[in-house]
């Protein structure tokens, strides 16, 4: 096979549920993704080592009481397996995609492979490009982060990065474990370090559960959420974890590493209260304030995008078609709304694909159940969002010497003197004046700190375009070479 | 004196404002969007003698040389981060090395300092066998984001008005006399006796609203920037074929090897040009290209990840040179812009300029500013009429 | 578990299980920091944990600036702190 029909950039849910959907409809697909397994982060698996060097090896049996719904998984990775058995389907796992362009009327792929089992790039590197008529987008999120003092403490981490150790390595990010931060992805965690053998002294939710009273509607649409709820609730309770709502993490404390955290209640309007403050010793805390969609490569690609309320910039679509012609997208860069609506989106999608490709009119009753279905979740997920709001007076955890870019160690201070004294008047000026942003990472960590921080201080939310990230991994030069 | 509105608050606009305002004019700057947020925020920031022939735009940049080092002394080096960087062109054949030297000999001529070395004594990591490395250690280097705010600033400090955020949309001049109204998109106006056109790439555009059309045309560049990785390259560091292609008019794609460290660690590495409009699009192409020739120049980057690629707009004149003086059709309208990618090292020299010529009678723009020539910059050498 | 594989890191011996990753190895081991930052060197390790964020940096084999997050162990591997950007 050569040249596929479609390109999927993402393995996760809405990765695979689309590639898959394609297949059976007679589409042939290339799927990249940077994980040594499909799944994604939701169905993250342990990287599958072999042969002799196999003894001991993390097993995915051994994860698997961390995953929610792993039959549906299972289901389509034998359909994706059958697939590539069949000449239809071609997987490029362990490849990290840098970039995206246009060739041949279609789009290519550019990516290159990660280090594999053994530490050592593959030999003499190289370039993996693969073209298609159609590309999918489906690169999922990752958890959004706010600074607050210390938190660049070793053994802070994401809530994501506790969970990714977990399901990808089987190993709990400390013995006692504080998680923090808000909406329900908390959970999960909490009871993944329980049954690995944490001590979690408690999940530390900024909102109270109150805030869910208006969206009652939206709850009763989406009853399979509130099972999944109870479930965790009565998880939390067997592990006698302690769900502390109305609270933050204001502070980590230690001089070399995370030795304690300090906890305070919020007011009213959302800001940590001075008295009542508690301290708890932890190795380890993990906080998470929802997840930020991974734009980048539809954003490089030309796509419009959108912002949602709080500030996050999500790939504006229609049925999973974007503003540029051959460029689709689905799951978590459509709007965070979880794996169920991930799911829904990336078979939908496929059918646009396909609708587009082949003028082939797919099954119109499955099209009006899913469209029910993606319309049902997306209320759900507006709820979520919308309860699980970053509290307003977040920044009262900060200190002037916060870091708030911590790959360029830019603290709150040179940001603020940014807004204050040299008239910026958005993020982009201030990551322009600061370097905030600009280091390593390429601020996808800090970016929506700094625009909160823009928002808090200006008074209104920040308007700056979605960033534009043209090359959206580091490549080695190495890779590049031979190939122009 | 009156009221000068410089449109485009970019290195250039800046300077203009800044001149404009020691010279006693109320300075209003526009932008559509803010400080630094087109060209100057897209660029390394190169303050150039090396690249220039002797020729009307190296005795620009030599002036403009001894004012930037004067805004520094003013405004201090750290707000600008002006960096006495030194630039190195290097060359591979016999052939290009003997074509380099007599070139370095034009410049030698008028005042720039070029002397032969061996390229591994300034830079340990350069490939070995080169055949000539001419240093030129007048080369400085400021970071234009920064100099264009503290620059801006300087010019609010005594007087000046910085409305950002909102477009120029229409321009109307009284028959009467040459005062101007400007409106902007938020539908505001603005009334001024005179306009400086700073508006970069978008220059064209923006003469032709005017009604002074000038032929500037947007000329896409795309930069890498490397992970940090410490002072691997100490200076600027060029093939002596860079220069072919910045004087070159072809609209196709040309890529020559730059290559330099920054402050921050990182390294970067340009140049490619191509005149494909306004078109936005990522080309990994181009930037395989670049990595290939930075790499063949320092064998050491192929380990190295490029971080990110900033792409931008130069504003391309025909002629190579940059468009600055009172418009002949236009009373009241003074250009800056055309300077392709030495915008910001002519920046300050391009800001003396206008201010001198603010206050000149229309059409009668001074002879020489500085001691420079100003009849090689001016806007009437296109002509009447002017295709934009 | 079998055969007990390991990595080094600076002086010692580190154990892993195949699959795992540096960090991940590092941190069952209850270390929690492998690189200085540049200007404050503050000690830094896993944030993100999934190759976002590259708080994680560490050298590898000679090789700075690897995403300890990412690079998986392998048996001889030699790990060091990296301070700053690390040298090449």
């Amino acid at each position: 096979m050569t040249g596929a029909d479609v390109v999927v950039v993402g393995a996760g849910p809405a990765g695979l549920a689309c590639a898959v959907t394609a297949v059976r409809h007679g589409l042939t697909v290339d799927l990249v993704d940077a994980g040594w397994a499909v799944g994604g982060q939701y169905w993250r698996h342990p990287a599958p080592v072999e042969g002799a060097d196999g003894a001991g090896a993390v097993t995915a049996g051994e994860v698997a009481h961390l995953h929610h719904d792993l039959p549906t998984y299972r289901a389509l990775c034998s359909r994706l397996e059958e697939a590539v058995a069949a000449g239809r389907a071609r997987t490029f796992l362990g490849h990290e995609v840098w970039t995206v362009g246009r060739r041949d009327g279609g789009w290519e792929v550019a990516a290159t492979q990660r280090r594999a089992a053994g530490g050592r790039h593959a030999p003499g590197g190289g370039e993996l490009r693969v073209a298609a008529p159609a590309l999918v987008v489906a690169t999922g999120a990752y958890d959004t982060s706010l600074p607050f003092r210390g938190w660049d403490l070793p053994g802070v981490m994401t809530a994501g990065g506790l969970q990714a150790l977990l399901k990808g390595h089987a190993v709990a990010a400390g013995r006692r474990v504080a998680v923090a931060g808000s909406g329900p992805f908390l959970l999960p965690v909490a009871v993944g370090l329980a049954e690995s053998g944490a001590e979690v002294v408690g999940v530390y939710e900024a909102n109270p559960p109150t805030r869910w009273g208006r969206h009652l509607p939206a709850v009763a649409r989406n009853v399979a959420k509130l099972a999944e709820g109870a479930e965790y609730a009565a998880a939390l309770a067997r592990h006698r974890i302690p769900l502390r709502t109305g609270r933050m993490v204001v502070e980590a404390l230690g001089t070399d590493r995370v030795e304690a955290v300090t906890v305070a209640r919020l007011d009213a309007t959302g800001r940590p209260r001075p008295d009542g403050r508690t301290t708890v010793a932890v190795d380890a805390v993990g906080v998470g304030w929802g997840f930020t969609p991974v734009v980048d490569l539809a954003v490089t690609a030309g796509c419009a995008t959108t912002r949602t309320d709080d500030g996050r910039h999500v790939v504006a679509e229609t049925e999973g078609r974007t503003s540029v012609e051959g460029v689709y997208t689905a799951g978590e860069t459509t709007g965070v709304g979880g794996a169920a609506l991930a799911l829904a989106e990336g078979e939908r999608t496929a059918y646009s694909v396909l609708a587009d490709r082949t003028g082939h009119d797919p099954d119109a009753a499955r099209l009006r159940h899913l469209d029910r279905r993606i319309a049902a979740l997306r209320s759900f997920a507006a709820a979520m969002a919308q309860a699980h709001a970053v509290p307003a007076g977040w920044v009262d955890a900060t200190a002037a010497e916060t870091l708030v870019c911590r790959c360029e160690e830019v603290p709150r201070a040179a940001v603020d003197h940014a807004l204050r004294d040299r008239e910026a008047r958005d993020a982009r000026q201030v990551k322009q004046l600061t370097r905030a942003g600009m280091g390593w990472c390429q601020g996808r960590v800090c970016e929506a700190g700094c625009r909160a921080l823009v928002a808090d201080r200006i008074g209104r939310p920040d308007r700056s375009a979605a960033t534009e990230r043209l090359v959206a991994m580091p490549v080695r030069m190495r890779d590049l070479l031979g190939t122009p | 004196m009156g009221r000068v509105v410089v449109i485009g608050a970019g290195i250039v606009g800046a300077c203009c404002a800044l001149y404009a305002a020691r010279a006693g004019w109320e300075v209003v700057v526009v932008d559509r969007e803010g400080v630094a947020a087109g060209t100057s925020s897209h660029g390394e920031g190169n303050l150039l003698v090396s690249d220039k022939g002797a020729g009307p735009e190296l005795d620009l940049m030599l002036s403009s040389r001894r004012h930037w080092l004067a805004l520094g002394d003013e405004l201090g080096r750290e707000g600008l981060e002006l960096d006495e960087k030194g630039g190195l062109v290097v060359a591979a054949s016999e052939a290009a090395a003997d074509v380099w030297r007599a070139f370095a000999t034009g410049q030698r001529e008028v005042g720039v300092l070029a002397e032969e070395v061996d390229p591994v004594d300034l830079e340990p990591r350069i490939v070995d066998g080169l055949a000539v490395g001419v240093h030129y250690p007048q080369d400085l280097q400021v970071q234009p984001v920064l100099a264009s705010q503290t620059i801006l600033e300087a010019a609010t400090r005594l007087g000046a008005v910085l409305r950002s955020g909102s477009p120029v949309v229409a321009a109307q001049r009284t028959a009467s006399s040459s005062t101007w109204r400007l409106r902007l998109g938020d539908g505001t106006a603005v009334e001024a006796d005179r306009v400086v056109n700073a508006a970069g790439p978008w220059g064209g555009e923006v003469s032709a609203l005017l009604g002074g059309p000038v032929p500037v045309l947007p000329r896409r560049g795309f930069v890498l920037v490397t992970e940090p990785v410490g002072p691997i390259v100490r200076h600027k560091v060029y093939s002596a074929d860079y220069v072919d292609n910045v004087g070159s008019s072809d609209a196709g794609l040309q890529t020559s090897c730059v290559v330099e460290g920054t402050r921050g660690g990182t390294i970067l590495i340009g140049a490619s040009r191509e005149r494909v409009g306004y078109d936005r699009s990522m080309d990994p192409d181009v930037v395989r290209r670049l990595a290939a020739q930075a790499v063949a120049l320092f064998p050491v980057l192929a380990d190295v990840r490029i971080l990110r690629t900033y792409r931008g707009f130069r504003p391309y004149c025909p002629d190579h040179l940059p468009v600055i003086g009172p418009d002949p059709r236009c009373p009241g309208l003074v250009h800056a812009c055309g300077h392709e990618g030495a915008g910001v090292g002519l920046a300050p020299a391009t800001g003396a300029f206008v201010a001198a010529m603010l206050s000149a009678d229309h059409g009668r723009a001074p002879v020489e500013v500085d001691g420079v020539a100003t009849a090689p910059f001016a806007p009437g050498r296109f002509g009447e009429a002017v295709p934009a | 578990m079998t055969a007990l594989t390991t990595f080094r890191f600076d002086d010692r011996d580190v154990p892993y299980r195949p699959g795992q990753s540096v960090g991940a190895a590092l941190t069952a081991c209850d270390i929690r920091s492998w690189r200085t930052t540049p200007r404050e060197g503050r000690p830094r390790g896993l944030f993100c944990g999934i190759g976002i964020c590259y708080d994680c940096l560490v050298t590898v084999d000679g090789m700075p600036n690897q995403r300890a997050c990412l690079v998986l162990a392998a048996d001889g591997m030699r790990v060091t702190t990296q301070e700053g950007v690390g040298e090449r």
